[in-house]
């Protein structure tokens, strides 16, 4: 470009656009009904736990009336903060979607009592009642998601050996993981879990250094609890395992290799919140559901799985859809040896025991610590 | 380019004998703002035709980054907010830059100081808040000092490379942390997200007032300006520039360079841990993953952009705190992923770099002699 050629006519635009620019930003956001934002703490396009909350902000981008806007790899920082109040000031947002979950404690919190009349809904499952009510904080329970995998993979196997890349040993994942197995052991009472915990939400260089020591140790179908599912499964696949998904459905990256997956339903969460808006309800400021309240789904069975597999699988999913099943019924054995849930007891979906698990069941092998 | 650095001081201390013109005084300080300026123009008008490639218009480009930067008085605070923390890490780089040390280590500094003065918080729960807060800081300090020690003490007595191991100690810090709050310092309320617990609402910073700015800035431009009066109008200072410039020649005319090194590596982080100190005390409450927010190496690149001078560290702060603030917003409006925030620092990082090849080449500047 040569600078001589930036005319005064070029400023004289640039001006006009200025303040054409400013009028017509504060038209829009008012034409629109509701601005919703969208926060994302890493790529949009993860294949993961990104891509879920996007895709849920996809369906929302189709309704009408609806401007959605969208930031993404913002910090789990006062950088937040900012991307909030940013969004509220210069977008006109009324709706907010702060989707990691390390944003809510204190930087949602802090917004929502900074602006009472904006609604902030949260994806962790944290808000307590002593929290401002302007936010909410919703979640699902993916474990029973999980257990189909598990199910599925337990008729999968070959050598009887399941791989699972993990990120830390929280309750969360711990929770993933035994669900995972006691699945598996469901279609094959022997076969066991092996688990490597990365350490952290995305290390793409160590799960790819997991996969392919799970793969070595003789594992043939993988799954994972990371951030990012993609290095996992293109490796798995190109080392010849098969993989149950994570988050949102990665069959496309290894259409042969993929079993099934547990997956979010934000697609179909966020469209109800909108409208339970629109009709004035209240959202629920502490909102959790599984299958059955549609905030997880399961990925569509992939070619490899086998006749028996889906029989077994839709058989429980049915079940858990009609809340008569429960994942965690005694007696459960940890693995050292220790009954974690006595015969007789049974954990439902929203025990509350359940979110502070810190064990791994029989079966797993590997240490929470 | 260290020897560089002190130019506009050494030329008006050393040369007094010389023809005292406009030019040849002031020349020096003219160079110093027209070639960073120039240099930013042109990062700005790449970056347009970049964004021109992708079929956006420059112009918009343009007005939105000026107004997500400097546009409101929310954006100015925005920008403020985000610059705060990365004066105090740009000082970590820039002090021992004038000894001719590149330290790269910032971010373990902050981590560490964030580290200790949590700790030191939490130990003195019922003490009046400014105590606190003056210990938490205290604590902060020392702890990035010694840190960033260990990279001089390696450098001084045992030939290790500065900026390799001080890169290296960011890896140590981050276990560390991981490590203690994962662990011994763990709120065993803190379920999925492991965090120290809170130092309490009424230990916290708070913002300047008038604004929601925090009091970090205060503190980064107070030891911007102290460390610029140290490094150029101390006798100190002036011993570590002659070190800097020429090591043998500090050693032959009797300056303790050990001791010089020691003491400018505890400076730089000091205030590298201070920012730690800040992010837990103004923003964060505890210490948890969230600070590994990269704050650190943001900083190496503010100090190389201010050229290694503390007082030009402010500014460059701020325009890369706006860059930041602006991100969002070109994000939201123009559709641009964030990595195009990373490419304009980077353009902008390589037009400063090369424009160094200008200093003292521009005809006009230097005067008639």
């Amino acid at each position: 470009m040569d600078f001589g050629r930036i005319s005064r006519r070029h400023l004289l635009q640039g001006s006009a656009a200025l303040t054409l620019g400013t009028a017509f930003g504060g038209r829009t956001a008012f034409a629109a009904d509701t601005t919703i934002g969208f926060i994302y703490v890493g790529s949009r396009d993860d294949y993961g736990y990104n891509q879920a909350h996007a895709q849920g902000a996809a369906a929302l981008k189709k309704m009408p009336g609806l401007k959605v806007v969208e930031e993404e790899k913002v910090p789990e920082t006062d950088a937040v903060e900012k991307t909030m109040e940013s969004m509220i000031n210069l977008d006109g947002a009324t709706l907010l979607f702060p989707t990691s979950f390390g944003y809510y404690n204190p930087h949602v919190i802090k917004m929502a009592n900074k602006f009472p009349k904006i609604r902030f809904e949260h994806a962790g499952g944290l808000w307590t009642d002593k929290d401002p009510k302007n936010a909410g904080s919703y979640f699902g329970y993916i474990d029973e998601a999980q257990y189909i995998s598990g199910i599925v993979a337990g008729y999968s196997t070959k050598s009887g050996k399941l791989g699972f890349v993990a990120a830390k040993p929280i309750p969360q994942v711990l929770r993933n993981i035994n669900a995972f197995t006691l699945g598996a052991k469901l279609a094959n009472p022997k076969a066991t879990t092996q688990v490597i915990f990365t350490g952290d939400w995305s290390m793409p260089v160590k799960e790819a250094e997991a996969t392919n020591s799970l793969i070595d140790q003789g594992v043939d179908v993988l799954t994972c609890h990371v951030d990012g599912p993609k290095t996992m499964v293109e490796n798995a696949a190109r080392r010849g395992a098969m993989v149950c998904g994570y988050h949102v459905n990665q069959s496309p990256l290894a259409p042969k290799a993929y079993l099934t997956g547990a997956e979010w339903n934000w697609e179909a969460l966020y469209p109800k919140f909108v409208k339970m808006i629109a009709a004035g309800e209240a959202i629920p400021n502490f909102y959790r559901g599984g299958l059955k309240e549609e905030i997880v789904k399961v990925s569509p069975y992939g070619e490899a799985v086998s006749a028996e597999a889906r029989k077994h699988a839709d058989d429980i999913k049915a079940k858990l859809t009609a809340g008569t099943y429960t994942i965690f019924k005694g007696p459960i054995v940890d693995n050292k040896g220790k009954t974690v849930i006595g015969a007789g007891t049974e954990r439902g979906q929203r025990d509350t025991e359940l979110e502070k698990m810190d064990y791994l069941v029989e079966g797993v092998i590997g240490a929470t610590s | 380019m260290t020897s560089e650095v002190a130019g506009p001081a050494e030329a008006v201390a050393i040369s007094p004998a010389a023809d005292p013109g406009f030019l040849q005084r002031y020349g020096g300080t003219i160079e110093y703002i027209l070639i960073p300026g120039a240099a930013l123009v042109g990062a700005l008008g790449v970056f347009g035709m970049f964004v021109a490639l992708f079929g956006k218009s420059p112009l918009d480009l343009y007005f939105y980054m000026y107004q997500g930067a400097f546009g409101t008085w929310f954006s100015w605070q925005n920008t403020l907010t985000r610059a705060a923390p990365l004066i105090l890490t740009a000082l970590c780089t820039a002090l021992p830059a004038q000894l001719g040390m590149v330290i790269i280590g910032g971010e373990g500094a902050l981590l560490i100081g964030a580290l200790a003065s949590t700790s030191a918080a939490l130990t003195m729960q019922s003490a009046p808040p400014l105590a606190v807060q003056l210990a938490m800081a205290a604590t902060g300090m020392i702890a990035g000092g010694l840190w960033i020690m260990l990279s001089g003490g390696l450098r001084q007595y045992r030939g290790v490379n500065e900026t390799i191991s001080s890169l290296l100690l960011v890896y140590i810090a981050l276990a560390i942390l991981n490590h203690l709050v994962e662990g011994l310092m763990r709120d065993p309320t803190s379920l999925n997200k492991p965090s120290t617990r809170e130092i309490g609402a009424a230990n916290m910073l708070g913002s300047i007032p008038g604004t929601d700015v925090h009091w970090g800035l205060v503190f980064g431009i107070v030891a911007a300006v102290a460390s610029y009066i140290l490094i150029y109008h101390t006798v100190f200072g002036f011993a570590a520039r002659v070190a800097g410039g020429n090591i043998r020649a500090a050693r032959i005319v009797g300056l303790g360079v050990g001791k010089l090194i020691m003491t400018v590596c505890f400076l730089a982080g000091a205030s590298a841990g201070l920012a730690g100190m800040v992010e837990v005390a103004a923003v964060q409450g505890r210490t948890n993953a969230n600070l590994a927010a990269g704050y650190g190496f943001t900083g190496i690149l503010v100090a190389f952009l201010a050229r290694q001078n503390p007082l030009a560290v402010i500014p460059v702060a701020i325009l890369l705190g706006g860059i930041g603030a602006s991100g969002g917003l070109l994000q939201r409006r123009l559709g641009l992923p964030d990595a195009s925030v990373q490419v304009l620092q980077g353009i902008i990082f390589v037009f400063v770099l090369a424009s160094d090849a200008l200093y003292g080449r521009i005809g006009f500047l230097k005067g008639k002699s």
